[in-house]
């Protein structure tokens, strides 16, 4: 006598208590802390490390600009990771952030986006051996990338052939979430034409960006997932800087002409990436890197290991 | 490092002049618009937004040239623009400045071969580029390796004058602190551009002071518009933004208006006669002596130039000369021709009345 669970759910005649379970683990996850790899990728100069330093609301990372005459430019892409330990009421996030000091700066790019793509399948395939070593540690350390940040820059045109090419490259391997650095030199009206021909172009070229349908989502998921879909890229402005306007201190920028307060949503959308980042996606961020990057890589490396050996064998008979 | 100063002459040419700009960056930097914004017209059409499949093709550099006619209090000014859409857009720019310098030695080229013509034309247009702007992005931070390599390339073939494109995307202090640090990796580099030359002990106070500002001034704050709106009741050319209007004439906003006058009201002298004194004397000597024996000492020396230029010179006078003898004598020689003819048909005609008779 099978039973559907669908059709005949039980009704329970008192309090049980596993509802606990979710404090429970919230127990457990609070003592543990939490773990997000984001990187920043866009030629320097467009307010990559002020935009992370905004979001998290403390300097955390130091910009990498060419300042000073005797510093040569760059001639390759280099790959600097930072982590720094944040905490907020109690919950501890080991924030990893990792920079390309180097990409699209020099005469000749050809290639400048190597050095990012091997730096992100590097740590999926580090945590892949380490997960198929006999003695493997209880908790692997996570270094795999959960987003990656691109930093288009605000020609108001379109996009550049670089950028096509290396937006391609990355949502193959990594969740890609655009944003429009410096958005504060586009009139609305530009950054709406801007914002349509990008999109234009990506859906063009079929690139896949962050987030991605699922069907798992609830009617809830979807309309959000939608909204964000339809803000991106992100229209963003950076500051460490504060200001006071009406009587409140706000983190902005002040001109001849005016003051670009960076948390009005009527100057830029930087308050609907933070949340997008921290107080939606944050979670699914982490969990789809896992779920659906790392899992497609770990099945093709599996695959190649076992061809490899196949072939091995037929060799050696 | 700069050019010399020619002696100070700020000639008001009152029946008109001729001169050509070049503006060059990487696009979305506001190159265009200011081209507009400068002749205060639709010069340069806004780019048409292409389908969304072009985005991804790398179409390379392409030269430009504009021509309008400005007035400007009174002065006719024929202005040449020439743009250069495509720089620094594809993922390897190496052959960007290759192009440019092509351009600007073609020009001079053109002029060389002129001046050396026997019959020369009167009409000849002089195509010579007499300033280039160079459009910096405004990161905020210094140069990058593309901006230190044209400036280094093509400064000693043009006056260079570096300007920060889309400067309203930096506040004040960021704006003061990004100036600085480019003219300090400029002087680093040791990259000659324009810097509104002056001497302190020869020219007079007026001029000492306008060019020690407008050098201050480096590199040029611009922004550029072409709409305009309206602020308190006022119609300027400025750019809406939800926190503020930047007008475009307003010098507290940026240096738009310092640089225009300089261009056409003030410099222009001084940018073409250092194009044809110093830059372009400098390309013909280069490229005469290269053409002549190009395995000489490279340290013979100005006089050993000199001398082979002048005997150059003499044996193209000698040339000519030899031409008009030529001609001369054939002609001499015609004529010679035509009167024995004449005498022969004379005489026959004599012999033939005495016959009749």
């Amino acid at each position: 006598m099978s039973v559907d669970a669908e059709s005949t759910q039980p009704i329970l005649q008192s309090y049980v208590g596993f509802d606990s379970i979710t404090s429970q683990i919230e127990k457990k996850l609070l003592k543990r802390g939490f773990q997000f790899n984001v990187m920043v990728v866009g030629q320097s100069g467009l307010g990559k490390s002020t935009l992370i330093n905004t979001i998290f609301a403390s300097h955390l990372i130091d910009s990498k600009g060419r300042t000073q005459p005797d510093e040569p430019t760059r001639q390759t892409v280099e790959i600097h990771s930072f982590t720094e330990t944040v905490i907020e009421r109690g919950v501890k996030l080991r924030l990893n952030i990792v920079d390309t000091p180097g990409y699209g700066d020099q005469v000749n790019n050809e290639n400048c986006w190597e050095p990012i793509i091997k730096y992100i399948k590097d740590q999926h395939s580090s945590f892949l051996r380490k997960e198929l070593t006999a003695m493997r540690d209880r908790f692997i350390q996570d270094t795999r990338i959960h987003c990656c940040l691109f930093f288009i820059s605000p020609t108001g045109h379109s996009l550049k052939p670089i950028d096509i090419v290396v937006l391609k490259k990355l949502t193959e391997v990594v969740n890609v979430v655009p944003v429009i650095a410096k958005s504060d030199s586009l009139t609305i009206e530009e950054r709406i034409a801007f914002k349509h021909r990008i999109k234009e172009e990506m859906a063009f070229h079929n690139i896949k960006l962050y987030p991605y349908e699922s069907d798992e989502d609830d009617e809830q998921d979807a309309a959000l997932n939608e909204s964000i879909q339809d803000l991106i890229p992100f229209a963003v402005v950076g500051s460490e800087k504060t200001i006071v306007v009406d009587g409140k201190t706000v983190r902005g920028r002040q001109n001849r002409w005016g003051v670009i307060n960076v948390e009005n949503e009527n100057h830029c959308e930087f308050i609907h990436l933070r949340n997008f980042l921290t107080r939606t996606h944050l979670q699914d961020l982490i969990e789809t890197t896992s779920l659906i990057h790392y899992e497609s890589f770990r099945s093709k490396q599996l695959l190649a290991l076992k061809e490899n050996g196949q072939q091995q064998q037929q060799q050696h008979h | 490092m700069s050019h010399p100063r020619r002696p100070g002459n700020r000639k008001n040419v009152k029946k008109g002049f001729q001169f050509t700009l070049m503006v060059v960056g990487a696009s979305g930097l506001g190159r265009t618009t200011f081209i507009n914004t400068l002749c205060d017209a639709e010069v340069v059409p806004k780019r048409e937004c292409d389908e969304p499949e072009m985005a991804h093709i790398e179409e390379g550099i392409k030269i430009k040239p504009y021509t309008v006619e400005l007035d400007e209090d009174g002065i006719k000014i024929s202005l040449t623009v020439v743009d250069t859409p495509g720089f620094g857009d594809m993922i390897d720019n190496e052959y960007c400045f290759q192009e440019i310098l092509g351009y600007l030695e073609q020009q001079y080229d053109d002029i060389l071969s002129e001046e050396s013509r026997i019959k020369r034309n009167r009409r000849f247009r002089d195509n010579r580029v007499h300033a280039l702007l160079y459009f910096i992005a405004p990161t905020g931070h210094s140069l990058r390796e593309i901006d230190i390599e044209l400036m280094k390339r093509l400064s000693p073939r043009i006056n260079i004058i570096p300007v920060v494109g889309k400067s309203d995307s930096l506040t004040p202090g960021e704006l003061a602190d990004f100036k600085k640090r480019v003219m300090e990796d400029i002087t680093h580099h040791k990259i000659p551009i324009y810097n509104f030359p002056y001497d302190p002990e020869e020219d007079d106070d007026e001029t000492v002071e306008e060019n020690s500002e407008l050098r201050s001034l480096l590199p040029f704050a611009l922004i550029g518009c072409e709409e305009e709106v309206t602020v308190n009741g006022r119609k300027v050319r400025g750019r809406q933004y939800p926190w503020g209007v930047v007008e475009v004439d307003n010098p507290q906003h940026c240096d738009f208006v310092k640089l225009r006058y300089a261009l056409l009201s003030s410099h222009f002298q001084d940018l073409k006669e250092i194009t044809h004194d110093y830059l372009y004397e400098n390309y013909r000597t280069e490229k005469l002596s290269r053409s002549t024996d190009s395995a000489s000492d490279n340290d013979s020396g100005e006089e050993d130039e000199h001398s082979r230029l002048k005997e150059e010179q003499f044996k193209k006078e000698d040339g000519k000369l030899k031409e008009i003898e030529d001609r001369v004598q054939r002609e001499l020689k015609e004529k010679q021709q035509e009167l024995w003819t004449k005498e022969q048909q004379l005489m026959s005609l004599e012999a033939n009345q005495i016959h009749v008779q």
